[in-house]
C-alpha cells in the first residue's frame, strides 16, 4: 500500500477531474518543479494508484447509441477460491465496464455497457446466467444520465455573480 | 423646504466601485475578473439543512446575539482552527455579514472626535463607518515595497493622543496581502503600550496560503481585551448571499454592539443560522477544497503575470492579485477602463480602494482556471501593445 503524502493528494485531486493536464501546468499550479511531479506520476502509475487516464463521454449527446445496465448477480461462492474466481470469469467479458462484490441482498454488482437492449440480454441470458456459480440475476436498464464520475451531465451553470463586487 | 439630509451622510464619497459596475454592466462579453466573492457554490450539505430548517418551520427571529447552537459552534471553530478561546454566552454574536460587524464595533467603540486608524488599500466600508459614527478616520497608506503590511514604524507614525481604534483588515481585500506572526507581534506591542484597541476584519482568514494558517491578533498576549474579531461564513464557505457573520469581542465590548444590533438588525436571519451549523459542524473538508483551489489559480496567476512582464508582489491571501501598472503610463482608472474597452477584461482600479491603490488595479481569481486563461491571454494582447 502506497503512503499518500500531501503532494500526491494534491496531485491526484487536479488529475482526477482533469487528466489532461501536463506536467508543466500541474507544477505551477502545486508549486512544485516538473521533475518531482513527473517522478511522483510515474510512481504513482507503477504502484497502481494511477490505473488509466480516461475520458468521461456522455454518449447520449452523440448520435450514437449505447445502453447501460447494471446487473444484480447472486452466486454460490466456490471452496478455496471465494467470490474471485467468479469474479475472473464475468469481468474478462469485455462489455463488462465494472464489477463490484456487494455487501446485502446480492453478491455482484456488474456494470454492462452494450450497443442495444438486446445484447444486454444476450449477454445476461447466454454468458451470465449459465455460468454454473451464478443462482439468479436481475438486470435494471439506465435510462438516464444525471451524474457520472463527479460529474453534473445535465447543466451547464451559468455565472450569476455581479460583474463587480467590493 | 429644509435639506432634508444629515451633513454627515452628504459627506461620504459613493463607493468607487460603484461607479465601474455601471460601466462594466454595459459591456456585453466582457470577462469579468472583478468580484469579491467565491465563485464556488455553498455546498450543497448547507443549503440542504436551510432548506431543512424551511420545511420545518424555523421561521421565527432567534435571539439576537444568534442561536444558541450557531454560537457554541463558532466557539469550537474558533479554538478548533485558530486557537482562539471565546465564551459563546458573554463573547461572541451572529451578525448580517461582517460588514455588520465592522458597522457595530466603530459605532460601539469610537466617540466623536476620536481618531480611527484606517490601513489603506482596504475594504471599502471601514471609513465610511467611521465617519457614520462622527470619528475621525486617519488613513496609514501601506507600501508595496513592504507587500502591503502595516508596519510598527507606520503605524506608531500615526498615532496621537486621540488615536482610540486601529482596523486591522488581513488578509487584506484588494491587495491580498497578510499580516504574518512577527509582525503581529509588534503591532500588538504597539497596541498595548498606547492602549489603542483593535478591530482585526478576519473574514478572509480560512484563505491563507502562506505556510503557517492564519494566526489573529487576538492570540498575543494583552490582545484579546482590546480586539473585536470580525469574521463570517461568505468567504470561506462560500455563502455570501446568505449573509451571516460574527463578531467575537471581550464581553464589556460585545454587550454594547448587542444594543445597537438588537435596535438595528433584531436578529441575523434564521435560515442562514441553520445552514451555518452545519457549515462548521461538517465542512472543515470543503474549505480545504476551495483554498486549495484558490491557492493554485494564486500560483498559476503569479507565474502568468511573471512571463508578461506584470510587476507584482505575491501575496498570500484572500483571493486577489493587486499588480503594479505604474510602467503603464496611465491611472488605474484609465488602464481598467482601457482594458475594458479593449480586451473586454474587467478589473477593479485600485484607487476603488483608497488613493493609495493608484497605480494598482485588483485582480479576483475567484474564477475557474479555464476562464483565468482566456481572460490572461487577453490581458496579455492589452500589455504587450501598451509596453513602453
Amino acid at each position: 500500500m502506497m503512503e499518500l503524502t500531501e503532494l500526491r493528494k494534491q496531485i491526484l485531486g487536479v488529475i482526477e477531474k482533469n487528466s489532461k493536464i501536463d506536467i508543466h501546468e500541474l507544477s505551477i499550479l502545486l508549486g512544485v518543479s516538473e521533475l518531482e511531479i513527473a517522478n511522483e506520476i510515474s510512481r504513482m502509475e507503477k504502484e497502481k494508484v494511477i490505473c488509466g487516464y480516461h475520458t468521461l463521454i456522455n454518449w447520449d449527446n452523440t448520435s450514437d447509441e449505447r445502453v447501460n445496465a447494471m446487473i444484480e448477480v447472486q452466486v454460490t461462492p466456490q471452496r478455496g477460491d471465494g467470490f474471485d474466481r467468479i469474479a475472473e470469469r464475468i469481468y474478462n467479458f469485455s462489455e463488462v465496464k465494472a464489477i463490484y462484490l456487494m455487501s446485502g441482498g446480492y453478491d455482484f454488482l456488474v456494470l454492462l455497457e452494450e450497443k442495444t437492449m438486446r445484447a444486454v440480454s444476450q449477454f445476461v441470458s447466454e454468458k451470465l446466467s449459465t455460468i454454473e456459480a451464478v443462482r439468479g440475476t436481475a438486470t435494471h436498464f439506465v435510462l438516464k444520465k444525471y451524474k457520472d464520475h463527479g460529474t453534473i451531465l445535465t447543466e451547464e451553470k451559468e455565472d450569476e455573480r455581479m460583474v463587480i463586487t467590493p | 423646504m429644509r435639506n432634508p439630509l444629515s451633513d454627515v451622510v452628504m459627506e461620504i464619497q459613493p463607493s468607487g466601485i460603484r461607479k465601474f459596475f455601471d460601466i462594466v454592466s454595459e459591456m456585453k462579453d466582457a470577462i469579468s475578473l472583478g468580484v469579491g466573492e467565491p465563485d464556488f457554490d455553498t455546498p450543497w450539505h448547507v443549503r440542504e439543512e436551510g432548506i431543512y430548517s424551511l420545511e420545518k418551520g424555523k421561521t421565527f427571529y432567534t435571539s439576537n446575539s444568534g442561536l444558541k447552537e450557531l454560537k457554541i459552534e463558532i466557539a469550537n471553530y474558533l479554538e478548533r482552527r485558530f486557537h482562539l478561546h471565546y465564551d459563546y454566552e458573554h463573547e461572541i454574536m451572529v451578525t448580517v455579514g461582517g460588514s455588520e460587524g465592522i458597522d457595530l464595533a466603530i459605532r460601539a467603540m469610537v466617540n466623536p472626535g476620536e481618531e480611527v486608524l484606517i490601513p489603506m488599500p482596504s475594504y471599502v466600508s471601514y471609513l465610511p463607518c467611521v465617519q457614520l459614527a462622527y470619528g475621525v478616520p486617519v488613513v496609514i497608506e501601506l507600501k508595496e515595497e513592504n507587500e502591503f503590511r502595516l508596519t510598527r514604524e507606520d503605524l506608531l507614525a500615526h498615532i496621537t493622543d486621540k488615536t482610540k481604534l486601529l482596523i486591522l483588515p488581513f488578509p487584506n481585500n484588494p491587495t491580498g496581502a497578510i499580516l504574518p506572526r512577527k509582525d503581529l507581534e509588534e503591532i500588538a506591542k504597539v497596541c498595548v503600550e498606547k492602549d489603542i484597541f483593535v478591530v482585526s476584519d478576519e473574514i478572509y482568514a480560512e484563505l491563507s496560503y502562506f505556510g503557517e494558517r492564519h494566526v489573529s491578533i487576538a492570540e498575543m498576549p494583552g490582545m484579546k481585551e482590546r480586539t473585536v474579531v470580525i469574521n463570517g461564513f461568505s468567504k470561506a464557505y462560500a455563502m455570501t448571499g446568505w449573509r451571516l457573520g460574527y463578531v467575537c469581542a471581550p464581553e464589556m465590548i460585545l454587550s454594547q454592539m448587542l444594543k445597537i444590533h438588537q435596535f438595528a438588525i433584531m436578529c441575523a436571519p434564521t435560515t442562514s443560522q441553520y445552514a451555518a451549523v452545519e457549515a462548521l459542524k461538517n465542512g472543515d473538508e470543503d474549505v480545504v477544497k476551495m483554498t486549495q483551489s484558490y491557492n493554485q489559480r494564486r500560483r498559476y496567476l503569479i507565474h502568468a503575470f511573471e512571463e508578461m512582464g506584470l510587476e507584482c508582489f505575491e501575496p498570500y491571501g484572500a483571493f486577489y492579485i493587486f499588480p503594479n501598472i505604474k510602467k503603464f503610463g496611465m491611472t488605474s482608472e484609465e488602464f481598467a477602463t482601457k482594458l475594458l474597452e479593449e480586451e473586454k477584461v474587467a478589473v477593479v482600479p485600485g484607487t476603488a480602494f483608497g488613493q493609495c491603490g493608484e497605480g494598482f488595479v485588483r485582480i479576483s481569481y475567484a474564477y475557474s482556471l479555464e476562464r483565468l486563461k482566456m481572460a490572461l491571454k487577453r490581458i496579455e494582447n492589452f500589455i504587450e501593445r501598451h509596453q513602453r
